[in-house]
């Protein structure tokens, strides 16, 4: 199909003409077939998007059937394998809400600081070898960062605080936070850096500091960007499956504590996944409308920070 | 009101000492921020490294898993990584490379176009299990694919579709329009432009794209444990054209149908055991499999500096 015009011998007299003008429809036509092609290809993403959906609502459904909507949201068990089934999701989702906190607790304040340091103070050679040293950091595989928490973070952590049981959020959660700062610091960076060159030459001028010009001036311009990085550490934080259930225990615990051990959304989804449960079952149908209640809690956290990111957005 | 001027001087003077002071004890904040995190990637790999020590020889990476931790290898997991990695890559670099392309090149700016915008930055931010459902409720069940290579590849293959999108896209908007005029203005069709210029001169910046979301699919775990990929193998997909226990040959694609685990499986399922033994083991595949994802990454990182140095359109 790329050998028509390219290849094609001059053309030395009349006839030729009008065989070029054949190839031009063939060329028409062709380049219509690869246009398809590719929107076929683009349009594999919103399939992706609809078969998300598609499937965690239809399995939801058929869940919903045999489990009340009130009784999924208010009981304070989860039981669901045991002959005396109770379906609270909210013991699922405090050990969800407990973990992130924690990990956002560490991920925002230093996230925020390394990149108002790499954006406002550091040097440049400094920023070209920090970039990259943050960016392996987030490219560690989570069952490692899984690994590092279980056997390594809980250890030291029980040192200060002996009575730690052997699984708990804290430490789960303390790693997460680690495994996160890169994702804030370098969406931080990227919008304190977009921040223009005028507005800091202008607090220089009135004799303000570094840090007075980029905690009073660079962060306040860039809020929006700061919102939308913090918005996306805490869908990570959210979505976050195999530290969780390597180093944070999976037995169901409805608390607010960060001490203990607790199951969460997605550590529920791969305990029920490494047993063999039968295709169609009621705890086959309870993972669908726990990914189901995951997937609402991080489209949630999504619209806000799209809320944010207009109310704040400045521009110059 | 009369100030003495030297105590006025002495007072601007410790005012921009303190100003100063203050800048610098953010720097260092800054730099300790910093610190943790090389300090975590040395602590890990340095622990990883004298742990499993003792079990870095070639035995380690003949042996099938065994319930004696010293006999125990990675044998299945590093192949079964490496195949779901191959079907990976073929599904969604094709896939990848061309929605870019589609988008970059010949989208036109409309409803359609904008929907397909939103879903990709939208899909990125989906957690990585939920992509585990949906592989075990359509590839798995619907499909009939079962818990096979071909639906964990298919599976990684979706969730780094869109880096790999997104990296085409800033790979090919990188490429000046003069690129596409020149060969427009010498009668190349579109697709003949795309063909021979832009995509080998976004070549580098799809690369870069393509090894990091390999890096990213190689070390995930939720996604394949979902679909159900046992934790315990003992035998290799069949090789094609070679003889099964029942006589028969192998077709050329049937290892892609075949139950695997892979590394992250595998160092899960160790590092839950509670027998200590088995923790030498979480730390030697834990080193490889980091020595894995931080060689390609490293790679990535070199390929895309290069690039920035050389490229001066």
């Amino acid at each position: 199909m790329n050998s028509c015009a390219m290849t094609a011998p001059p053309a030395p007299d009349a006839p030729v003409v009008s065989n070029r003008l054949a190839k031009n429809a063939m060329r028409h036509a062709s380049e219509r077939v690869i246009e398809a092609l590719l929107f076929a290809a683009a349009a594999v993403s919103v399939l992706t998007t609809v078969g998300i959906v598609y499937v965690l609502v239809s399995e939801s459904i058929q869940f919903f059937q045999s489990v009340g909507l009130v009784e999924f949201l208010t009981d304070t068990q989860w039981t669901p394998l045991f002959d005396d089934a109770h379906f609270g999701i909210m013991v699922l989702i405090s050990g969800t809400l407990v973990s992130s906190a924690v990990a956002l607790a560490v991920a925002i304040p230093m996230g925020t600081v390394i990149a108002i340091y790499l954006s406002e103070f550091a040097n440049p050679k400094v920023r070209e070898l920090a970039k990259p040293i943050l960016e392996l950091l987030g490219g560690i595989p989570t069952i490692v960062f899984g690994y590092f928490a279980l056997l390594i973070v809980t250890p030291l952590l029980q040192k200060i605080f002996p009575e730690l049981p052997g699984f708990s959020l804290l430490s789960a959660g303390l790693v997460m936070g680690i495994m996160i700062v890169p994702y804030v610091a370098s969406l931080s960076e990227d919008a304190m850096r977009a921040v223009p060159m005028s507005l800091r030459e202008g607090s220089y001028a009135m004799g303000g500091t570094r840090l007075h010009t980029a905690l009073h001036v660079v962060v306040p311009a860039a809020f929006s960007g700061l919102a939308a990085s913090y918005i996306l550490g805490i869908s990570r934080a959210v979505g976050e499956t195999m530290i969780l259930a390597v180093a944070a225990g999976m037995q169901p615990n409805l608390t607010w504590n960060p001490m203990e051990p607790a199951a969460t959304i997605t550590s529920y989804i791969v305990q029920v996944a490494l047993g063999d449960l039968p295709h169609g079952s009621i705890g086959y149908q309870t993972i669908f409308a726990a990914g189901l209640t995951l997937l609402l809690i991080t489209l949630l956290f999504n619209i806000l920070g799209q809320w944010l990111r207009r109310k704040f957005r400045e521009n110059y | 009101m009369q100030a003495n001027p030297n105590d006025k001087q002495a007072q601007i003077r410790a005012l921009i000492a303190r100003g100063k002071l203050k800048d610098a004890l953010f720097a260092a904040l800054g730099i300790i921020c910093l610190g943790i995190g090389l300090v975590v990637i040395f602590a890990l790999v340095a622990d990883m490294a004298v742990k499993g020590a003792a079990r870095f020889n070639l035995d380690f990476f003949l042996n099938f898993a065994s319930r004696r931790a010293t006999q125990a290898g990675i044998l299945s997991a590093w192949v079964g990584s490496l195949l779901v990695m191959l079907v990976t890559a073929l599904t969604a670099v094709p896939l990848g490379v061309a929605a870019g392309l589609y988008l970059e090149e010949y989208a036109k700016r409309n409803w359609i176009t904008e929907v397909i915008e939103i879903n990709i930055t939208n899909l990125a931010a989906v957690p990585s299990i939920v992509y585990g459902l949906l592989a075990l409720g359509i590839f798995v069940y619907t499909f009939g694919f079962g818990q096979s290579i071909l639906s964990a590849g298919l599976t990684l293959a979706l969730l780094i579709l869109p880096i790999v999108i997104v990296s085409t896209r800033e790979a090919i908007r990188s490429i000046p329009a003069m690129i596409r005029e020149g060969s427009m203005a010498v009668g190349a069709t579109r697709w003949q432009t795309c063909r021979y210029h832009i995509i080998p001169y976004a070549m580098p910046g799809i690369l870069t794209g393509v090894i990091i979301g390999l890096a990213r699919a190689i070390g995930e775990t939720a996604p394949i444990i979902t679909i159900g990929a046992l934790t315990f193998i003992a035998f290799l997909p069949p090789v094609p054209f070679s003889e099964l226990a029942d006589g028969t040959r192998a077709g050329l694609f049937d290892w892609v149908m075949s139950p695997f685990t892979v590394m992250p499986i595998q160092i899960f399922n160790w590092t839950s055991r509670p027998d200590p033994a088995f923790e030498v083991n979480a730390a030697a595949a834990g080193f490889v499999l980091m020595a894995m994802v931080l060689t390609m990454n490293a790679i990535a990182i070199w390929l895309r500096y290069r690039l920035r140095k050389n490229i001066k359109w």
